[in-house]
C-alpha cells in the first residue's frame, strides 16, 4: 500500500513524516525532474505500508514545478494523509477540497494544534469532519501528539467525491465551512511575530541577516574545530597511527603496495598531509579534516532552514539577485553551494527559467566554494593569516557578484519575479534536524569516500610513474608567467578535477608562499567544479551549456589568478 | 457612506490594511495568487517593502506572503476606512 502525505507547503508535514516512520527513512530524487522527496515505511498491522513525503504544494492543478511533482504523484496513491496547517485553515482547505474530488481515500491531520490555540484559533473539529465527510485528527508533530489516533484511524479515510464546478464555488464552501468551524479569541502580539516583522522589514532583515551570517561562520568554525580537536585528531594520532605504523613495518617500510596503502614516510613518521597513502592520506582528508566541518555546516544549516529563516533571505537578497539575472529564492541553491556543489547544482531545478539555472548553477561553480574545499583553505591558507583566507573569499565573492552581472547582461531572456510564502518562525524540531543531519553527513561519506580514495591512488601512480613531470612542464607557461606558481602546482590543479580537498592538500608539500597559496586556492575553486558536480551539471544544463559553463569558469579562473598575481 | 481610497498593494504603506478588490495580472498569476488563498475579497495587511522597488511582503490571515513589486503593481486593494 502507498500512503501520500499531502499538503501545502510549511505545514510540518516532514515533522510528522519522521513521526510516521521513525527514523528508517531515505532520500531519494523523483524520477525524470527534479524535486526532492523522502520514503519511509510504516507497519500497519500485519501489513509494510510506503509512506511518501510529497513535496508541498497549493493546489493539484499544478503552477509550479514542485506542484507538478506533486500532482504526478497524486496518481499513484492508495491513500492520502492530508496535512493542514491549523492556523491557516482557510487556505488550506483549497487543497483538502480538490483531494476530496479524487476517487482516493482521505484522511486530515490537524496539524499545529498547538500553535492554532497559542494563536487564539479555535476549530471544531467534530464539525469539520462532519463537513468533509472525512476523519480530521488534530496533531502536533513536534511532540508526537495525535499521532497514534492518526494512524489506528487511516482504515476510516473516505473518499467522498464531491466535485465543484468552479473554483469560486469551492472558494465559497471554504468560506462556508471555516465560519461553521472556527472562532477567533483575542490575543496578544508575541514576540515571535515582532521578530518576524522585523526581519521582513529592509533595515531589521539587513541587520538580523548580518548577525546570522556572523553567527553561522563562528558556530561552523566553533563545532567544526571542536569536533577535529576533541574527536578526531584523537582518534588519528593516538588510535590510527601506531596501527599504520605497524603496517607500515610488516610491509617493510617502503615498496610498491606500502606506498600505496600507507603512502611515504616523512622522517621516518607519516605525515597525514603528505605521505599520499590510501589509509594515511585518504582517510585523513575525508575524516580528519573535512567531515568535521561537513557535520557542523549541515547543522547550521539544517537549523536554519527548519526555523524559516531561509526564504526570509531570500526575499532580502531579491533585489540583488535580480541584479545578477536571479531572483532571490536563488539563495538558496547558492547556500547549499557552500556544503557541497553537487546538491545545490540539483536544487537549482526549483528556479523556473532555463536562463536562471544555467545562472545560478554557474554562478555555484565558479564563486561557491564547498564545504570540503573550504576546510581545506581554512586549515591550509589559514595557517599564514586569517587575511590570506578573507582575500580568497572576498575574490571569489568579488567574482561571484560581476560575473553574474555580466551573465544577466549577455544571457538572453528576463528573470521572473519572486512569489512564495514566508513561513513563521518556529522552534527547530531537534528530531527532524538530526535525521536530516545524519541522512546528509551519510550520503556525503557514501559519495566522497571511494573519490577521495581513488584521487589519492590515481595521484600516487602518476607520481610514481614520471607523468606529472610531463604535464608540469607543458602547463609551466601559463602556470609560472600568468599566476606566478611553480610548475609543480599543476598537479594539484589538475587533481582539483577529482576532489577539491585532497587537491588542496596536494599544495601542502610544495612550501608555497601566502601569495602563491592565495592564487593557487583561488584558482582552483574557480577553474573546474569537481567531476561529481561536473556530472550533475551536464545532466541539468544538458551538454551545450555546460561546455559554456565550462569556458566561463576556465576564463573566470585565468583572469582573477593573474590579477590576484599582479596586484598582491 | 465616502468612496473609499483604492490604490495597488505595491503603493501601501507598511502597516496599512485593506481588502483586494481585483488582481490586474494574466490569467498565471490570478491561478498562483488564488491557489496561496489571494483572491478578491481576501484581507491583507502591508507589512513592508524592500528598498529599490523589492519585494512586498504582506499578510494574509495568518500566512505571510512576499511578492515581486510589479505584481504587488497588479493588486488592487481598498484601503480600510479606519487606517
Amino acid at each position: 500500500m502507498k500512503i501520500l502525505l499531502m499538503g501545502n507547503p510549511n505545514v510540518g508535514k516532514s515533522v510528522l513524516f519522521s513521526r510516521l516512520t521513525g527514523t528508517r527513512t531515505i532520500a531519494s530524487n523523483y524520477p525524470g525532474t527534479t524535486v526532492e522527496f523522502t520514503k519511509g515505511s510504516l507497519k500497519l498491522g500485519q501489513e509494510q505500508a510506503e509512506i511518501i513525503d510529497v513535496p508541498g504544494t497549493y493546489t493539484i492543478e499544478p503552477t509550479s514545478k514542485a506542484e507538478e511533482v506533486a500532482a504526478d504523484m497524486l496518481r499513484e496513491g492508495d491513500l492520502i494523509v492530508n496535512v493542514i496547517d491549523a492556523t491557516n485553515l482557510e487556505r488550506n482547505l483549497n487543497l483538502t477540497l480538490q483531494l476530496l474530488e479524487r476517487p482516493v481515500p482521505v484522511i486530515v491531520a490537524l496539524n499545529m494544534w498547538d500553535d492554532a490555540r497559542h494563536r487564539g484559533i479555535n476549530i471544531d473539529v467534530a464539525r469539520l469532519e462532519e463537513l468533509l465527510g472525512v476523519p480530521v485528527v488534530p496533531t502536533v508533530g513536534v511532540t508526537g501528539q495525535g499521532i497514534k489516533e492518526l494512524v489506528s484511524r487511516l482504515s476510516e479515510a473516505a473518499a467522498p467525491q464531491v466535485i465543484y464546478s468552479s473554483s469560486d464555488e469551492r472558494w465559497a464552501k471554504i468560506g462556508d465551512i471555516v465560519s461553521q468551524v472556527q472562532s477567533l479569541s483575542h490575543r496578544h502580539h508575541t514576540w515571535r511575530e515582532v521578530l518576524e516583522d522585523a526581519s521582513s522589514h529592509p533595515t531589521g532583515g539587513i541587520a538580523i541577516a548580518l548577525l546570522v551570517l556572523v553567527a553561522t561562520f563562528f558556530i561552523i568554525r566553533f563545532v567544526g574545530e571542536g569536533i577535529i580537536d576533541y574527536v578526531t585528531d584523537p582518534i588519528f594520532n593516538w588510535l590510527w597511527t601506531p596501527l599504520l605504523m605497524k603496517l607500515s613495518l610488516a610491509l617493510g617500510s617502503g615498496g610498491f603496495w606500502h606506498d600505496i596503502l600507507v603512502g611515504r614516510l616523512i622522517n621516518g613518521n607519516i605525515d597525514y598531509l603528505q605521505s599520499l597513502g590510501l589509509l594515511s592520506t585518504g582517510l585523513y582528508i575525508e575524516f580528519g579534516v573535512v567531515i568535521p566541518y561537513i557535520v557542523s555546516f549541515y547543522f547550521v544549516l539544517g537549523i536554519l532552514e527548519d526555523v524559516g529563516y531561509l526564504p526570509r533571505l531570500a526575499v532580502l537578497m531579491d533585489t540583488l539577485m535580480h541584479r545578477l539575472g536571479l531572483h532571490g529564492y536563488a539563495i538558496i541553491p547558492t547556500i547549499l553551494g557552500l556544503g557541497c556543489n553537487v546538491p545545490a547544482v540539483m536544487a537549482t531545478r526549483i528556479l523556473e527559467s532555463r536562463r536562471e539555472r544555467f545562472i545560478a548553477a554557474t554562478l555555484i561553480s565558479i564563486g561557491v566554494p564547498c564545504a570540503a574545499l573550504q576546510a581545506m583553505v581554512i586549515g591550509l591558507v589559514g595557517q599564514q593569516g586569517i587575511q590570506y583566507v578573507a582575500i580568497v573569499y572576498g575574490s571569489l565573492f568579488v567574482s561571484w557578484i560581476v560575473i553574474g552581472l555580466i551573465l544577466n547582461y549577455a544571457v538572453k531572456g528576463f528573470s521572473p519575479e519572486i512569489i512564495m510564502e514566508i513561513p513563521p518562525y518556529r522552534f527547530p524540531p531537534w528530531r527532524v534536524i538530526g535525521e536530516k543531519l545524519w541522512l546528509r553527513v551519510y550520503s556525503f561519506i557514501k559519495e566522497a569516500l571511494p573519490i577521495v580514495l581513488g584521487a589519492v591512488l590515481v595521484v600516487n601512480v602518476l607520481y610514481m610513474l614520471g607523468v606529472f613531470d610531463f604535464i608540469a612542464n607543458i602547463a609551466a607557461p601559463v602556470l609560472t608567467g600568468l599566476l606566478g606558481l611553480p610548475k609543480e602546482s599543476v598537479v594539484a590543479l589538475a587533481i582539483g578535477f577529482l576532489r577539491k580537498d585532497v587537491a588542496v592538500g596536494m599544495l601542502a608539500p610544495l612550501g608555497l608562499t601566502a601569495k602563491q597559496l592565495v592564487v593557487s586556492t583561488t584558482v582552483m575553486a574557480m577553474v573546474f567544479p569537481c567531476v561529481a558536480t561536473f556530472v550533475v551539471l551536464a545532466r541539468e544544463l544538458g551538454a551545450r551549456d555546460m561546455l559554456k559553463a565550462t569556458g566561463i569558469m576556465l576564463a573566470a579562473a585565468l583572469i582573477v589568478g593573474s590579477l590576484q598575481n599582479m596586484i598582491l | 457612506m465616502s468612496q473609499n481610497v483604492q490604490m495597488t498593494l505595491g503603493k501601501m504603506e507598511a502597516g496599512q490594511a485593506g481588502t483586494v478588490i481585483q488582481i490586474l495580472g494574466g490569467r498565471g498569476l490570478n491561478r498562483r495568487l488564488e491557489a496561496m488563498g489571494i483572491r478578491p475579497g481576501k484581507k491583507v495587511t502591508k507589512i513592508s517593502s524592500m528598498l529599490f522597488r523589492g519585494p512586498v511582503t504582506f499578510r494574509a490571515d495568518n500566512t505571510q506572503v512576499a511578492i515581486g513589486f510589479g505584481m504587488a503593481s497588479k493588486i488592487m486593494v481598498e484601503i480600510d476606512a479606519s487606517a
